[in-house]
């Protein structure tokens, strides 16, 4: 589903976010990114997204080679990724069901055909009791189980999370990390940066770890 | 016993075709836009009132030139001018060349008053009748008065008459009424300035929508990220202050309407009176629907271009960090 072949990473500073990475993530599989802040992580997430280009090297998605994606062609491509965020990014001005629809409403549906689609996905995040309320009335878990429905919304095949737990307690971490696990059961592939290496354990997950932006280690799950 | 299911609940979703595609999502976003204008009544009002009152300017000029040159339009025969011919001209001589310049593309009549018909009229109006009688012969020459064509330009005018001047039966042309002239070269100057009033107050507007739009942009730019980040078109962005500027436009133009036509409604009182001191038939002529559609289309349009060109310009820059 992923591949990375010798990607390079060079910011204008010449400080190099990555370093001839290559690794590869299988269709279904669900993957964690660990690292201390400033190995990489998010800057894997930000090539897979397009949101940035690398420097050298290949990243190749669902077997579209990023390099090719034209500028004009990056939102049809980033319409096939979920995408989860730490901070949400949510739009504040309106109700929790806007926000999940609008992928939906990008994708060019109208908003009683997505309707239906929308409250599926909240209903799956237990969110089906807020659809009317706006995002800051709810709690940091509620918000991000907000932006998880509205990633899914699309059923895509692929979903890509930076730090989807990092201002949530433990509790509402693990609630969120066994969300993804439902995702993966149903044959979606996650790709996940955190930081939360004793959470990740007790899930038995496959596990990339940065350092310098470079592979350090993988360890392989243990089930 | 036969049971009937209402098999809409397990149909599949129907895939929209592309047109109700983008039908539903321009009907969604125009109510959109127009929900968030009304969330900031004051300042959205405020636009309004700014396109309406630069709107209705040259529109108030052009109708008051109109009616000055429908009141004007009466003194057409004002234009007239006389040429006197020399005593040497006979009157054949003087209908052939009636004819001849009767015939030009910048004369409209051209009437022969023979100089027995000027000398009856003159006897019968002027009451020296008995005076001129004991006269030998008739001092007056034959004339002619030439009525210009309507497409006659105030330079045309002084060129004919030149012309006519120049030919070799003529003696004296004779222009009473020249100031008519002058009247109606201002007149020209005046709709000249309008046109260039009209296309700067135009710049205006547009620089005004522009401006306004691209603060909504600033504003909303957090919006933006992430709405190109889950993956919206740069067009999808784009919708939304493409028809803030459409309703900027048409609420504008339709306000410009609405103070043209109390001003009209405000001179109509003083208009009659003026009408009736003079015991003329004098009415003022409002606007059509072809000039209000015009006016209103221009707004929209000056809303729509300022809105493009400003979301064009910002719009590619503000990409998801």
């Amino acid at each position: 589903m992923i591949q990375l072949d010798n990607v390079t990473k060079r910011y204008p500073g010449g400080q190099e976010a990555l370093s001839g990475l290559s690794l590869s993530v299988d269709k279904g599989e669900m993957v964690f990114v660990t690292g201390h802040s400033g190995a990489g992580k998010s800057t894997l997430l930000r090539l897979i997204a397009l949101i940035e280009r690398p420097t050298a090297g290949e990243v190749i998605v669902d077997n579209q080679n990023t390099r090719r994606v034209k500028r004009r062609k990056i939102p049809a491509y980033r319409r096939q990724i979920g995408m989860v965020f730490q901070d949400h990014k949510l739009l504040y001005d309106r109700p929790v069901f806007d926000n999940v629809a609008l992928p939906l409403i990008i994708a060019g549906l109208s908003h009683r055909d997505a309707g239906r689609r929308v409250r599926a996905a909240l209903d799956q995040l237990g969110l089906l009791n807020k659809e009317k309320q706006r995002p800051q009335t709810l709690s940091a878990g509620e918000q991000q189980r907000v932006g998880i429905a509205r990633a899914i919304v699309t059923r895509p095949k692929l979903l890509i999370a930076d730090e989807p737990t990092g201002n949530l307690d433990p509790d509402l971490s693990l609630e969120v990390m066994r969300i993804f696990r439902r995702f993966n059961e149903v044959g979606v592939t996650l790709l996940i940066a955190s930081h939360d290496i004793s959470l990740i354990d007790r899930l038995g997950c496959r596990r990339i770890a940065l350092d310098g932006g470079k592979l350090q280690q993988e360890v392989e799950p243990w089930q | 016993m036969a049971v009937t299911r209402n098999t809409d609940a397990i149909a599949p979703v129907s895939t929209p075709g592309a047109f109700s595609i983008w039908l539903t999502r321009h009907a969604s976003t125009a109510l959109g836009a127009l929900g968030r204008l009304s969330r900031q009544p004051l300042a959205s009002l405020m636009i309004v009132l700014v396109i309406g009152v630069t709107l209705a300017l040259p529109a108030a000029i052009n109708v008051i030139v109109k009616n000055v040159q429908t009141v004007s339009g009466s003194w057409d025969n004002a234009l007239d001018f006389s040429v006197y011919l020399k005593a040497s001209v006979s009157v054949d001589e003087a209908e052939s060349l009636a004819g001849i310049i009767g015939q030009r593309a910048d004369v409209a009549s051209v009437d022969l008053i023979t100089a027995d018909e000027a000398l009856n009229e003159f006897k019968q109006q002027s009451g020296f009748g008995d005076a001129l009688n004991q006269l030998g012969e008739n001092p007056l020459p034959h004339a002619l008065v030439v009525r210009p064509s309507p497409s006659n330009t105030s330079a045309s005018m002084i060129l004919l008459q030149e012309e006519i001047g120049n030919l070799p039966e003529s003696d004296l042309v004779q222009v009473d009424t020249e100031w008519v002239q002058r009247f109606h070269a201002i007149l020209d100057i005046v709709r000249q300035a309008i046109a260039i009033g009209s296309a700067l107050l135009g710049l205006a507007i547009v620089v005004i929508i522009g401006n306004t739009i691209r603060l909504d942009i600033e504003n909303r730019r957090e919006e933006i990220e992430v709405t190109k980040l889950i993956g919206a078109s740069n067009a999808f962005v784009r919708r939304p202050f493409l028809w803030t500027g459409f309703w900027y436009g048409l609420f504008g133009g339709s306000f410009a309407l609405l103070l043209v036509y109390y001003g009209l409604f405000l001179l109509k009182g003083p208009v009659a009176r003026l009408a009736g001191l003079y015991q003329g038939n004098i009415t003022v002529a409002t606007m059509g629907v072809a000039e209000s559609t015009a006016i209103i289309g221009a707004a929209i349009f000056l809303g729509l271009f300022a809105s493009w060109f400003t979301a064009a310009r910002h719009m590619y820059r503000i990409e998801p960090r």
